[in-house]
Protein backbone atom coordinates (compact mmCIF):
# COMPACT_ATOMS: atom_id res chain seq x y z
CA UNK A 1 0.00 0.00 0.00
CA UNK A 2 1.20 3.10 -0.64
CA UNK A 3 1.75 5.94 1.78
CA UNK A 4 -0.64 8.83 1.65
CA UNK A 5 1.30 11.95 1.75
CA UNK A 6 0.68 14.88 4.50
CA UNK A 7 -0.66 17.87 2.26
CA UNK A 8 -0.79 19.80 4.93
CA UNK A 9 1.58 20.35 7.89
CA UNK A 10 0.53 22.25 10.50
CA UNK A 11 3.13 22.46 13.40
CA UNK A 12 2.94 24.94 16.76
CA UNK A 13 0.82 27.26 15.06
CA UNK A 14 0.09 30.44 16.78
CA UNK A 15 -1.09 33.94 16.25
CA UNK A 16 -1.16 36.99 18.87
CA UNK A 17 -3.13 40.07 18.27
CA UNK A 18 -1.47 42.62 20.55
CA UNK A 19 -1.60 40.57 23.88
CA UNK A 20 -4.63 38.18 22.80
CA UNK A 21 -3.78 35.42 21.57
CA UNK A 22 -6.30 33.79 19.22
CA UNK A 23 -4.40 30.73 18.09
CA UNK A 24 -2.39 28.79 20.92
CA UNK A 25 0.09 26.42 19.81
CA UNK A 26 -2.06 23.75 17.00
CA UNK A 27 -0.56 21.30 15.19
CA UNK A 28 -2.23 18.78 12.75
CA UNK A 29 -1.64 17.36 9.21
CA UNK A 30 -3.73 16.60 6.80
CA UNK A 31 -3.37 13.96 3.90
CA UNK A 32 -4.72 13.42 0.04
CA UNK A 33 -8.19 12.32 0.43
CA UNK A 34 -8.52 13.53 3.54
CA UNK A 35 -11.85 15.90 4.16
CA UNK A 36 -11.22 17.65 7.70
CA UNK A 37 -13.99 18.99 9.42
CA UNK A 38 -12.63 21.88 11.29
CA UNK A 39 -15.15 22.61 14.43
CA UNK A 40 -15.51 25.00 17.49
CA UNK A 41 -17.32 27.55 18.74
CA UNK A 42 -17.25 30.84 17.25
CA UNK A 43 -14.22 32.84 17.81
CA UNK A 44 -12.16 29.75 18.85
CA UNK A 45 -9.51 30.41 15.84
CA UNK A 46 -10.93 28.14 13.21
CA UNK A 47 -10.77 31.22 10.36
CA UNK A 48 -7.85 32.54 11.74
CA UNK A 49 -5.73 29.05 11.29
CA UNK A 50 -7.09 29.04 7.61
CA UNK A 51 -6.09 32.58 7.33
CA UNK A 52 -2.48 31.86 8.42
CA UNK A 53 -2.59 28.42 6.27
CA UNK A 54 -3.65 30.42 2.89
CA UNK A 55 -1.38 33.01 4.08
CA UNK A 56 -3.60 35.91 4.26
CA UNK A 57 -2.69 36.44 7.87
CA UNK A 58 0.95 36.67 9.22
CA UNK A 59 2.06 33.75 11.33
CA UNK A 60 3.22 35.12 14.68
CA UNK A 61 4.66 31.67 15.60
CA UNK A 62 5.28 28.12 14.53
CA UNK A 63 4.98 27.09 10.75
CA UNK A 64 2.63 26.07 8.21
CA UNK A 65 3.50 23.91 5.00
CA UNK A 66 1.39 23.29 2.42
CA UNK A 67 2.76 20.45 -0.04
CA UNK A 68 5.72 20.42 1.18
CA UNK A 69 6.63 24.05 0.95
CA UNK A 70 6.20 26.73 3.96
CA UNK A 71 3.77 28.98 3.44
CA UNK A 72 6.02 32.08 4.70
CA UNK A 73 8.75 31.32 2.87
CA UNK A 74 7.10 30.35 -0.33
CA UNK A 75 4.05 32.13 -0.37
CA UNK A 76 3.64 32.30 -4.17
CA UNK A 77 3.93 28.45 -4.68
CA UNK A 78 2.04 27.70 -1.33
CA UNK A 79 -1.26 30.37 -2.79
CA UNK A 80 -1.20 28.18 -6.40
CA UNK A 81 -1.81 25.29 -4.52
CA UNK A 82 -4.66 25.92 -2.46
CA UNK A 83 -8.13 26.61 -3.31
CA UNK A 84 -9.72 29.01 -0.69
CA UNK A 85 -13.02 29.81 0.31
CA UNK A 86 -13.24 32.95 2.35
CA UNK A 87 -15.51 33.43 5.10
CA UNK A 88 -18.87 35.00 3.75
CA UNK A 89 -17.57 34.44 0.17
CA UNK A 90 -16.16 38.02 -0.85
CA UNK A 91 -16.69 38.62 -4.36
CA UNK A 92 -16.40 41.91 -6.64
CA UNK A 93 -20.02 42.73 -6.61
CA UNK A 94 -19.73 44.75 -9.96
CA UNK A 95 -18.84 41.52 -11.83
CA UNK A 96 -20.30 38.77 -13.71
CA UNK A 97 -20.21 35.30 -12.48
CA UNK A 98 -18.38 34.43 -15.79
CA UNK A 99 -16.44 37.62 -15.99
CA UNK A 100 -15.23 36.75 -11.99
CA UNK A 101 -14.26 33.19 -12.79
CA UNK A 102 -11.97 34.65 -15.65
CA UNK A 103 -10.24 37.42 -14.14
CA UNK A 104 -9.63 34.79 -10.97
CA UNK A 105 -8.23 32.16 -14.05
CA UNK A 106 -5.89 35.00 -14.95
CA UNK A 107 -4.72 36.29 -11.99
CA UNK A 108 -3.96 32.40 -11.55
CA UNK A 109 -2.03 32.49 -14.90
CA UNK A 110 -4.00 29.87 -16.82
CA UNK A 111 -3.26 29.53 -20.37
CA UNK A 112 -6.08 30.85 -22.34
CA UNK A 113 -7.54 27.11 -23.65
CA UNK A 114 -6.96 25.64 -20.16
CA UNK A 115 -8.94 28.97 -19.22
CA UNK A 116 -11.83 28.55 -21.06
CA UNK A 117 -12.16 24.48 -20.31
CA UNK A 118 -11.55 25.11 -16.51
CA UNK A 119 -13.98 28.21 -15.95
CA UNK A 120 -16.55 26.21 -17.98
CA UNK A 121 -15.99 23.17 -15.78
CA UNK A 122 -16.24 24.97 -12.65
CA UNK A 123 -19.34 26.43 -14.06
CA UNK A 124 -20.63 22.90 -14.56
CA UNK A 125 -19.83 21.60 -11.37
CA UNK A 126 -21.67 24.03 -9.57
CA UNK A 127 -24.35 24.72 -11.96
CA UNK A 128 -24.34 28.30 -12.42
CA UNK A 129 -24.85 28.08 -15.97
CA UNK A 130 -28.32 30.28 -15.57
CA UNK A 131 -26.42 33.06 -13.72
CA UNK A 132 -23.57 33.56 -15.87
CA UNK A 133 -24.23 36.53 -16.98
CA UNK A 134 -25.82 38.37 -14.15
CA UNK A 135 -23.69 40.88 -11.38
CA UNK A 136 -22.62 38.99 -8.76
CA UNK A 137 -24.34 41.59 -6.44
CA UNK A 138 -27.71 40.92 -8.06
CA UNK A 139 -27.39 37.08 -7.03
CA UNK A 140 -29.15 35.20 -4.17
CA UNK A 141 -27.03 34.35 -1.15
CA UNK A 142 -26.66 30.46 -2.37
CA UNK A 143 -25.71 31.25 -5.36
CA UNK A 144 -22.81 34.01 -4.76
CA UNK A 145 -21.69 31.06 -2.05
CA UNK A 146 -21.57 28.73 -5.26
CA UNK A 147 -19.58 31.08 -7.62
CA UNK A 148 -17.56 31.86 -4.20
CA UNK A 149 -16.73 27.50 -4.27
CA UNK A 150 -16.62 27.49 -7.85
CA UNK A 151 -13.44 30.14 -7.74
CA UNK A 152 -12.34 28.23 -5.01
CA UNK A 153 -11.85 24.76 -7.22
CA UNK A 154 -11.54 26.59 -10.74
CA UNK A 155 -7.57 25.54 -10.89
CA UNK A 156 -8.27 22.07 -9.60
CA UNK A 157 -5.65 22.87 -6.38
CA UNK A 158 -4.41 19.98 -4.21
CA UNK A 159 -5.56 21.64 -1.14
CA UNK A 160 -9.06 23.17 -0.51
CA UNK A 161 -9.16 24.95 2.44
CA UNK A 162 -13.21 25.86 3.13
CA UNK A 163 -14.44 28.80 5.97
CA UNK A 164 -17.96 27.48 6.38
CA UNK A 165 -19.18 26.73 2.81
CA UNK A 166 -22.70 26.03 3.79
CA UNK A 167 -23.46 28.90 6.17
CA UNK A 168 -26.66 30.36 4.54
CA UNK A 169 -27.68 27.63 2.34
CA UNK A 170 -30.85 26.31 2.16
CA UNK A 171 -30.86 22.08 2.97
CA UNK A 172 -31.07 21.58 -0.95
CA UNK A 173 -27.68 23.53 -1.65
CA UNK A 174 -26.00 22.08 1.46
CA UNK A 175 -26.71 19.11 0.35
CA UNK A 176 -25.30 19.82 -3.17
CA UNK A 177 -22.20 21.30 -1.54
CA UNK A 178 -22.02 18.60 0.83
CA UNK A 179 -21.93 15.91 -2.41
CA UNK A 180 -19.48 18.41 -4.50
CA UNK A 181 -16.77 17.70 -1.40
CA UNK A 182 -17.19 14.16 -1.59
CA UNK A 183 -16.71 14.27 -4.92
CA UNK A 184 -13.39 15.91 -4.86
CA UNK A 185 -12.36 14.54 -1.31
CA UNK A 186 -10.38 11.37 -3.36
CA UNK A 187 -7.38 13.39 -4.79
CA UNK A 188 -7.26 16.37 -2.41
CA UNK A 189 -6.86 17.32 1.04
CA UNK A 190 -9.67 19.59 2.37
CA UNK A 191 -9.91 21.85 5.61
CA UNK A 192 -13.80 22.53 6.24
CA UNK A 193 -14.74 24.64 9.28
CA UNK A 194 -17.79 24.61 10.35
CA UNK A 195 -20.15 24.82 13.53
CA UNK A 196 -22.94 22.36 12.22
CA UNK A 197 -22.08 19.17 13.60
CA UNK A 198 -24.20 17.15 10.74
CA UNK A 199 -22.28 17.83 8.65
CA UNK A 200 -19.03 16.53 10.13
CA UNK A 201 -20.82 13.45 10.17
CA UNK A 202 -21.68 13.80 6.62
CA UNK A 203 -18.79 14.31 5.06
CA UNK A 204 -15.50 14.60 7.26
CA UNK A 205 -13.55 11.74 7.55
CA UNK A 206 -12.25 13.95 10.47
CA UNK A 207 -12.68 16.26 13.63
CA UNK A 208 -10.72 18.09 14.77
CA UNK A 209 -12.70 20.67 17.91
CA UNK A 210 -11.01 23.82 19.01
CA UNK A 211 -11.53 25.60 22.02
CA UNK A 212 -10.44 29.34 22.83
CA UNK A 213 -7.23 28.73 20.19
CA UNK A 214 -6.35 25.29 21.58
CA UNK A 215 -7.16 21.57 19.83
CA UNK A 216 -9.35 19.63 22.37
CA UNK A 217 -10.47 17.08 20.28
CA UNK A 218 -8.46 14.81 16.99
CA UNK A 219 -9.93 11.58 15.94
CA UNK A 220 -12.54 10.14 13.44
CA UNK A 221 -16.03 11.81 13.88
CA UNK A 222 -16.87 8.24 15.16
CA UNK A 223 -14.93 7.98 18.22
CA UNK A 224 -16.60 11.31 18.62
CA UNK A 225 -19.63 10.39 18.77
CA UNK A 226 -18.90 7.67 21.13
CA UNK A 227 -17.76 9.38 23.71
CA UNK A 228 -20.96 10.97 24.36
CA UNK A 229 -23.94 9.39 26.24
CA UNK A 230 -26.60 10.05 24.72
CA UNK A 231 -25.22 10.13 21.01
CA UNK A 232 -26.00 13.08 19.88
CA UNK A 233 -22.41 14.84 18.75
CA UNK A 234 -23.83 18.31 20.34
CA UNK A 235 -23.42 17.28 23.95
CA UNK A 236 -19.85 15.92 23.45
CA UNK A 237 -19.19 19.26 21.64
CA UNK A 238 -20.85 21.05 24.25
CA UNK A 239 -18.60 19.04 27.15
CA UNK A 240 -15.36 19.86 24.99
CA UNK A 241 -15.83 23.64 24.33
CA UNK A 242 -17.00 24.35 27.76
CA UNK A 243 -15.09 26.53 29.60
CA UNK B 1 3.32 39.84 -16.27
CA UNK B 2 0.44 38.54 -17.22
CA UNK B 3 -1.37 38.65 -13.82
CA UNK B 4 -0.70 42.50 -13.59
CA UNK B 5 -2.17 42.81 -16.64
CA UNK B 6 -5.11 40.81 -15.32
CA UNK B 7 -5.42 43.56 -12.85
CA UNK B 8 -5.17 46.44 -14.54
CA UNK B 9 -8.27 45.13 -16.78
CA UNK B 10 -10.53 44.46 -14.01
CA UNK B 11 -9.87 47.79 -12.24
CA UNK B 12 -10.73 49.70 -15.60
CA UNK B 13 -13.48 47.42 -15.89
CA UNK B 14 -14.60 48.15 -12.26
CA UNK B 15 -14.37 52.28 -13.24
CA UNK B 16 -16.39 51.94 -16.00
CA UNK B 17 -19.35 49.77 -14.49
CA UNK B 18 -20.59 52.41 -13.03
CA UNK B 19 -21.62 55.93 -14.26
CA UNK B 20 -19.26 57.26 -11.96
CA UNK B 21 -16.48 56.95 -14.42
CA UNK B 22 -18.53 59.22 -17.05
CA UNK B 23 -19.34 61.65 -14.62
CA UNK B 24 -15.65 61.99 -13.69
CA UNK B 25 -14.41 62.62 -17.26
CA UNK B 26 -17.48 64.87 -18.39
CA UNK B 27 -16.34 66.82 -15.05
CA UNK B 28 -13.10 66.44 -16.12
CA UNK B 29 -13.66 67.98 -19.09
CA UNK B 30 -16.04 70.27 -18.40
CA UNK B 31 -14.12 72.15 -15.69
CA UNK B 32 -10.50 72.57 -17.50
CA UNK B 33 -12.39 74.08 -20.56
CA UNK B 34 -14.33 76.70 -18.55
CA UNK B 35 -11.15 77.25 -16.05
CA UNK B 36 -9.42 77.60 -19.37
CA UNK B 37 -11.74 80.10 -21.69
CA UNK B 38 -12.98 81.86 -18.52
CA UNK B 39 -10.69 82.39 -15.77
CA UNK B 40 -7.50 81.75 -17.71
CA UNK B 41 -8.76 84.37 -20.31
CA UNK B 42 -7.73 82.32 -23.28
CA UNK B 43 -8.91 84.57 -25.79
CA UNK B 44 -8.33 87.61 -24.45
CA UNK B 45 -4.35 86.59 -24.01
CA UNK B 46 -3.65 86.29 -27.22
CA UNK B 47 -1.49 83.96 -27.00
CA UNK B 48 -1.11 80.51 -29.22
CA UNK B 49 -0.35 77.78 -26.00
CA UNK B 50 -2.37 76.53 -23.71
CA UNK B 51 -0.81 77.63 -20.62
CA UNK B 52 -4.39 79.15 -19.41
CA UNK B 53 -5.43 75.18 -19.94
CA UNK B 54 -2.78 73.66 -17.98
CA UNK B 55 -1.66 75.93 -14.75
CA UNK B 56 -5.09 74.77 -13.62
CA UNK B 57 -4.27 71.17 -13.80
CA UNK B 58 -2.81 71.03 -10.18
CA UNK B 59 -5.90 72.30 -8.56
CA UNK B 60 -8.41 70.68 -10.55
CA UNK B 61 -6.11 67.26 -9.35
CA UNK B 62 -6.62 68.53 -5.94
CA UNK B 63 -10.13 67.03 -5.43
CA UNK B 64 -10.49 64.51 -8.97
CA UNK B 65 -7.56 62.75 -8.33
CA UNK B 66 -8.53 61.65 -4.63
CA UNK B 67 -12.28 61.21 -6.04
CA UNK B 68 -10.10 58.39 -8.17
CA UNK B 69 -8.07 57.03 -5.60
CA UNK B 70 -10.53 56.35 -3.16
CA UNK B 71 -11.30 53.11 -3.71
CA UNK B 72 -8.40 51.52 -4.80
CA UNK B 73 -7.87 49.61 -1.48
CA UNK B 74 -10.53 51.17 0.77
CA UNK B 75 -13.47 49.20 -0.99
CA UNK B 76 -11.64 46.06 -1.07
CA UNK B 77 -10.85 46.61 2.63
CA UNK B 78 -14.73 47.26 3.17
CA UNK B 79 -15.89 44.40 1.09
CA UNK B 80 -13.65 41.75 2.04
CA UNK B 81 -12.22 41.10 -1.45
CA UNK B 82 -8.68 41.90 -0.26
CA UNK B 83 -8.80 38.32 1.38
CA UNK B 84 -9.45 36.95 -2.06
CA UNK B 85 -7.23 38.76 -3.67
CA UNK B 86 -4.13 38.38 -0.89
CA UNK B 87 -4.12 34.66 -1.01
CA UNK B 88 -3.92 34.75 -5.09
CA UNK B 89 -0.21 33.65 -5.89
CA UNK B 90 0.35 37.25 -6.83
CA UNK B 91 2.98 39.45 -5.17
CA UNK B 92 1.42 42.19 -3.49
CA UNK B 93 3.84 44.91 -5.30
CA UNK B 94 2.20 43.37 -8.47
CA UNK B 95 -1.29 44.18 -7.24
CA UNK B 96 -0.16 47.31 -6.05
CA UNK B 97 1.20 48.36 -9.66
CA UNK B 98 -1.42 46.57 -11.18
CA UNK B 99 -4.15 49.01 -9.56
CA UNK B 100 -2.03 52.27 -9.74
CA UNK B 101 -1.52 51.77 -13.59
CA UNK B 102 -5.31 51.11 -14.37
CA UNK B 103 -6.34 54.26 -12.52
CA UNK B 104 -3.34 55.73 -14.26
CA UNK B 105 -4.39 54.56 -17.66
CA UNK B 106 -7.99 56.10 -16.44
CA UNK B 107 -6.26 59.05 -16.13
CA UNK B 108 -4.46 59.03 -19.37
CA UNK B 109 -8.33 58.73 -20.99
CA UNK B 110 -9.59 61.56 -19.47
CA UNK B 111 -6.77 63.78 -20.22
CA UNK B 112 -6.25 62.61 -23.93
CA UNK B 113 -9.83 63.56 -24.65
CA UNK B 114 -9.11 67.54 -23.80
CA UNK B 115 -7.37 66.99 -27.28
CA UNK B 116 -9.91 69.70 -28.82
CA UNK B 117 -8.20 72.28 -27.11
CA UNK B 118 -4.83 71.62 -28.85
CA UNK B 119 -6.43 71.25 -32.35
CA UNK B 120 -8.42 74.59 -31.44
CA UNK B 121 -5.14 76.26 -30.52
CA UNK B 122 -3.56 74.97 -33.71
CA UNK B 123 -6.31 76.35 -35.80
CA UNK B 124 -5.98 79.70 -34.37
CA UNK B 125 -2.13 80.43 -34.39
CA UNK B 126 0.70 78.58 -34.54
CA UNK B 127 1.22 77.32 -31.31
CA UNK B 128 4.88 75.49 -29.80
CA UNK B 129 3.56 72.03 -30.42
CA UNK B 130 6.95 70.77 -28.52
CA UNK B 131 5.97 72.82 -24.84
CA UNK B 132 2.30 71.18 -25.25
CA UNK B 133 3.90 67.68 -25.84
CA UNK B 134 5.65 68.37 -22.60
CA UNK B 135 3.11 70.18 -20.66
CA UNK B 136 0.55 66.92 -21.30
CA UNK B 137 3.52 64.54 -20.10
CA UNK B 138 3.98 66.78 -17.15
CA UNK B 139 0.58 66.44 -16.01
CA UNK B 140 0.63 63.40 -16.76
CA UNK B 141 3.19 62.44 -14.37
CA UNK B 142 2.22 64.78 -11.69
CA UNK B 143 -1.44 63.39 -11.85
CA UNK B 144 0.59 59.73 -11.40
CA UNK B 145 2.41 61.51 -8.02
CA UNK B 146 -1.05 62.54 -6.59
CA UNK B 147 -2.49 59.13 -7.66
CA UNK B 148 -0.14 57.15 -6.34
CA UNK B 149 -0.29 59.02 -2.53
CA UNK B 150 -4.14 58.25 -3.03
CA UNK B 151 -3.34 54.66 -3.45
CA UNK B 152 -1.00 54.84 -0.63
CA UNK B 153 -3.84 56.70 1.50
CA UNK B 154 -6.34 54.28 0.69
CA UNK B 155 -4.87 51.54 1.66
CA UNK B 156 -4.51 52.95 5.37
CA UNK B 157 -8.76 52.86 5.75
CA UNK B 158 -11.71 50.87 5.09
CA UNK B 159 -13.55 54.76 4.59
CA UNK B 160 -13.36 56.10 1.06
CA UNK B 161 -14.41 59.57 2.53
CA UNK B 162 -11.49 59.52 5.20
CA UNK B 163 -8.91 58.27 2.30
CA UNK B 164 -10.96 61.34 -0.25
CA UNK B 165 -9.95 64.11 2.60
CA UNK B 166 -6.75 62.52 3.63
CA UNK B 167 -5.43 62.55 -0.17
CA UNK B 168 -6.34 65.94 -1.11
CA UNK B 169 -4.96 67.41 2.37
CA UNK B 170 -1.54 65.67 1.97
CA UNK B 171 -1.76 66.26 -1.81
CA UNK B 172 -2.51 69.78 -0.70
CA UNK B 173 0.77 70.04 1.19
CA UNK B 174 2.93 68.74 -1.69
CA UNK B 175 1.16 71.17 -3.87
CA UNK B 176 2.04 74.45 -1.49
CA UNK B 177 5.29 73.96 -0.17
CA UNK B 178 7.16 75.86 -2.46
CA UNK B 179 4.80 78.97 -2.67
CA UNK B 180 5.94 82.31 -0.84
CA UNK B 181 2.56 81.75 1.69
CA UNK B 182 4.44 78.51 3.22
CA UNK B 183 7.79 79.27 2.64
CA UNK B 184 7.70 82.85 4.75
CA UNK B 185 6.22 80.79 7.73
CA UNK B 186 9.07 78.73 7.71
CA UNK B 187 11.87 81.11 7.02
CA UNK B 188 11.89 83.06 10.19
CA UNK B 189 13.06 80.17 12.42
CA UNK B 190 13.86 76.64 10.24
CA UNK B 191 17.74 76.31 8.97
CA UNK B 192 17.88 77.40 5.47
CA UNK B 193 18.14 73.98 4.38
CA UNK B 194 15.32 72.87 5.70
CA UNK B 195 13.25 75.41 3.57
CA UNK B 196 14.99 74.77 0.67
CA UNK B 197 14.20 71.18 0.72
CA UNK B 198 10.80 72.09 1.83
CA UNK B 199 10.50 74.03 -1.76
CA UNK B 200 12.14 71.84 -3.66
CA UNK B 201 9.49 68.99 -2.64
CA UNK B 202 6.47 71.40 -4.55
CA UNK B 203 4.73 69.93 -7.23
CA UNK B 204 3.48 73.09 -8.45
CA UNK B 205 7.28 74.60 -9.11
CA UNK B 206 8.16 71.65 -10.99
CA UNK B 207 4.98 71.10 -12.72
CA UNK B 208 4.97 74.99 -13.83
CA UNK B 209 9.17 74.45 -14.47
CA UNK B 210 7.77 72.04 -17.44
CA UNK B 211 4.96 73.92 -18.52
CA UNK B 212 7.24 76.62 -19.57
CA UNK B 213 8.36 73.93 -21.97
CA UNK B 214 11.84 73.37 -20.17
CA UNK B 215 12.09 69.30 -19.73
CA UNK B 216 14.38 68.98 -16.94
CA UNK B 217 15.16 65.69 -16.58
CA UNK B 218 15.17 66.13 -12.76
CA UNK B 219 11.64 67.30 -12.55
CA UNK B 220 10.86 64.31 -14.59
CA UNK B 221 13.08 62.11 -12.00
CA UNK B 222 10.75 63.98 -9.18
CA UNK B 223 7.55 63.09 -10.37
CA UNK B 224 8.57 59.81 -10.80
CA UNK B 225 10.28 59.01 -7.31
CA UNK B 226 7.30 60.67 -5.61
CA UNK B 227 5.43 57.84 -7.35
CA UNK B 228 7.91 54.81 -6.63
CA UNK B 229 8.10 56.10 -3.01
CA UNK B 230 4.23 56.02 -2.29
CA UNK B 231 3.49 52.88 -4.37
CA UNK B 232 6.32 50.98 -2.28
CA UNK B 233 4.65 52.28 1.10
CA UNK B 234 1.30 51.07 0.01
CA UNK B 235 3.22 47.66 -0.43
CA UNK B 236 4.31 47.68 3.15
CA UNK B 237 1.06 49.55 3.98
CA UNK B 238 -0.70 46.09 2.94
CA UNK B 239 1.84 43.81 4.16
CA UNK B 240 1.24 45.49 8.05
CA UNK B 241 -2.43 45.64 7.94
CA UNK B 242 -3.55 42.57 5.63
CA UNK B 243 -5.90 40.65 8.14
CA UNK B 244 -6.62 43.32 10.52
Amino acid sequence: MVLKENMIVIEGLTKDFDSFRAVDNISFNVKKGEVLGFLGPNGAGKSTTMKMLTGYLPISSGTASVCGNDVTRYPLETKARIGYLPEGAPLYGDMTTIGLLNFIAEVRGLSNADKRDKVNLSIKKLQLESVMNQPIETLSKGFKRRVGFAQAILHDPDVLVLDEPTDGLDPNQKYQVRELIKDMALDKAIIISTHILEEVEAVCSRAVIISAGRIVFDDTPETLKAKSTSGSLDEVFRKLTHK
Amino acid sequence: MNNCLAIIKRELAAYFSTPLAYVFIVIFLALSGALTFFMGAFFERGQADLNSFFSFHPWLYLFLIPAISMRLWAEERKTGTVELLLTMPVSIWVLVVGKFLAAWTFIAIALGLTFPLWLTVNYLGDPDNGVIVASYLGSFVMAGSYLAIGSCISATTRNQVIAFILTAVLCFLFLMSGVELVQSFFQGWAPSFLTEALASMSFLTHFNTIVRGVIDLRDIVFFSSIIGVFLYINTAVIQLTRGS
